[in-house]
């Protein structure tokens, strides 16, 4: 019975949230999930955020399928939401189409900054900076001098971690041996833990005792391998840590949280253009809590520190993957 | 490739293969009896939440594994009752009970922990944690077998060799019980079985709560022993991929065993880039090894690997008297 009470509860919220009419704003979680405790649970939380600061409300919506992207954006829109901000580059090209027959809704995305739309705002992150930091961290920590990166569906935006965390590691041990994976080329790449734990335990084997998971869902998986086979592991986007305590070296933070509250703040205002969070305004970084801080020597984060003060002035210039599709650090 | 590649290879072969040996040994007996079961995936996806759900609340994964072949066996009673009693079509029964299945696994988990449709992280014994066999550390150091018993064959969970234990028991259940004689003979020909006098009904729900049990062992091994939870559809097709290993092994048990393990290899295989590389000598792209079980499915269908022919009374609902 408790079931059909849900289900009745959903249909009626769905009824009610398709006719209300406010310009309360709305976010659209891709496929990983609200929950993916990564990259779409950053963006949550800087929506919930938003929240408790003003007390104000807020649409979302799940992804379920590839399929749904146009009609969700379309509904949220016709609904009057505004900003409707989506999170992921697989919006892009819908986005595109969408955003015309929407002239007076403000649109922000994610991990994309090809659009040129006037009511488009798109927020991009310097990923290869924060994964340049943390790469330096896993190659200082690695005792065999080998390390592991494993990514999530193989498009460009994901090579720019995996380039950027390889130069970190050669800038620290210019004689270690990186091993990559991308666990697939569609989009449930992003959630398969399953293949996520075979591909670190395949790493491990190699000789890998440090592996950065930029996976979205999937990372999970190679978070819960690496707790299970002793070895160290670094998070993505959001600070996962938590995790495994003990065995979560960093985590990559990737400020989308940030990006969320900034747009939903701005409201209708919101100005169109690029905007881009690098490591300077606070975009990426990397994450100690208490979880970790036995992990990571005073060295280790002087060193680390140091680069990151460097890339800020610009003495570092990590190189950015997707500005011409090569990596001078590893091969994909 | 040295050996101690191979033998991770085989390791992960293993771990790989066993939710597709118990998805298609639950396949096995259903098709056997005339019962086709696109429904796997569904079970399993259903196991698995219940397992991950039921662990992480009491904290025991034994516990969850009763839950995980209660949740599948409810299903498989759906599809008995759909397909049996009221002799509806067993593709459409199975493929509406995948989608429920989909949906309602998400829809349960977050209404329990809020998580987003995940079952909360399990530890300790929440989980079926790896087994070292006796001698295991002894042998070790045994010239090519010791390393092969140490790496590939110990260190699993228990489900691993409960499953291994299945395609012996499940031969002798098929082949030297009489049981196992009427079982096939339902899905052959089920009027000489209910001339006999014997319940085609009951011969045929038996078979499916088989497999609802053995679906049930294998979500329970990928929620609690390969993962610590259920995730959204984290069954990722092995439901079908042991489809199609059903058809590759011909419905035989032993072949069952052989043709999983295979596809598990090449599932390994894929994730292993590097090695397959050093060994043809170019780079081969990750969606081809992907793609080769069911390539190789297409091949035995087509007729070139021999020649597979299904349970004669497989799909066609029994009706006694017209």
């Amino acid at each position: 019975m408790t079931l059909m009470k849900h289900l009745a509860g959903a249909a009626a919220t769905l009824a009610l949230t398709a006719g209300a009419a406010l310009a309360d704003p709305a976010i659209i979680f891709d496929l990983g999930g609200k929950f993916d405790k990564s990259f779409n649970e950053a963006a949550f939380n800087g929506a919930e955020r938003w929240k408790a600061e003003t007390g104000g409300t807020y649409k979302e919506l799940e992804m379920q399928d590839e399929a749904q992207r146009e009609q969700a954006l379309r509904r949220l829109a016709e609904a009057g939401s505004n900003p409707v901000v989506m999170t992921g580059f697989a919006f892009g090209d819908v986005l595109s189409k969408v955003a015309p027959d929407f002239p007076d809704t403000k649109f922000a995305i994610i991990d994309v900054d090809w659009l040129d739309m006037p009511n488009v705002t798109q927020v991009a992150f310097t990923e290869h900076e924060g994964s340049y930091l943390v790469g330096m961290m896993a190659a200082l920590a690695s005792k065999t001098g080998t390390v592991g990166f494993i990514g999530g569906m193989d498009i460009p935006l994901i090579r720019r971690f995996g380039c950027g965390y390889a130069q970190g590691v050669k800038a620290a041990n210019p004689d270690a041996n990186i091993v990559l994976n991308m666990t697939g080329t569609t989009p449930s790449a992003w959630n398969d833990p399953v293949k996520g734990s075979e591909l670190a335990k395949g790493q491990k084997a190699q000789g890998a005792d440090v592996i950065y998971a930029a996976a979205g869902g999937t990372g999970v998986g190679v978070l819960q391998a690496a707790a299970d086979e002793g070895i160290l592991s670094i998070g993505v986007d959001s600070n996962q840590n938590y995790l495994h305590p003990g065995s979560v070296l960093t985590s990559m933070l990737k400020r989308v949280d940030n990006a969320v509250y900034d747009a939903f703040k701005a409201g209708a205002d919101l100005t169109p253009g690029v905007t881009v969070m690098d490591l300077k305004a606070g975009g990426v970084g990397y994450a100690m809590d208490e979880n970790n801080a036995a992990l990571v020597s005073a060295e280790m984060k002087a060193a680390v520190d140091a680069a990151a003060e460097k890339i800020m002035s610009g003495e570092i210039v990590v190189h950015n993957y997707t500005t011409d599709n090569t990596c001078p650090a590893a091969t994909f | 490739m040295d050996y101690a590649t191979l033998l991770q290879l085989l390791d992960s072969t293993l771990r790989l293969g066993t939710p597709l040996l118990l998805a298609c040994l639950a396949g096995l007996y259903s098709e056997r009896a005339g019962i086709f079961d696109i429904g796997l995936e569904g079970k399993m996806l259903m196991a698995a939440m219940s397992a991950g759900a039921v662990a992480a609340m009491t904290g025991s994964v034994w516990l969850g594994l009763l839950a995980a072949i209660a949740g599948s066996m409810i299903f498989a009673i759906l599809h008995g009752v759909a397909s049996i009693t009221f002799r509806g079509n067993q593709l459409i029964s199975g493929v509406a009970l995948n989608f429920l299945a989909s949906g309602i696994t998400v829809l349960i988990a977050q209404a329990l922990f809020g998580q987003g449709g995940r079952t909360p992280p399990l530890t300790g014994d929440g989980r079926f944690n790896p087994i070292v066999l006796p001698f295991a550390e002894a042998l070790k150091d045994v010239p090519v077998l010791g390393p092969l018993y140490f790496e590939v064959i110990s260190g699993h969970s228990i489900l691993v060799y409960a499953a291994l234990a299945f395609v012996p028991m499940t031969w002798w259940l098929l082949y030297r019980t009489r049981f196992g004689l009427r079982l096939r003979a339902v899905g052959e020909n089920p009027a000489s079985v209910d001339t006999a006098g014997v319940s085609v009904k009951g011969l045929r729900f038996a078979a499916v709560m088989i497999t609802g049990v053995l679906c049930g062992v294998a979500g329970a091994y990928m929620a609690t022993a390969l993962q610590a939870g259920f995730g959204r559809e984290m069954t990722a097709g092995r439901g079908y991929i042991a489809l199609a290993a059903l058809i590759f092994a011909k419905w035989r048990p032993w072949q069952a065993l052989g043709a999983t393990m295979l596809f598990g290899f090449f599932q390994a295989l894929a994730l292993r880039p590097d090695v397959v590389e050093a060994v043809v000598g170019r780079k081969v792209p990750v969606s081809m090894l992907d793609a080769l079980p069911y390539v190789l499915t297409v091949l035995v269908l087509a007729g070139f690997v021999g020649k597979a022919i299904p349970p004669r009374a497989g799909g066609d609902p029994y009706v006694k008297e017209r």
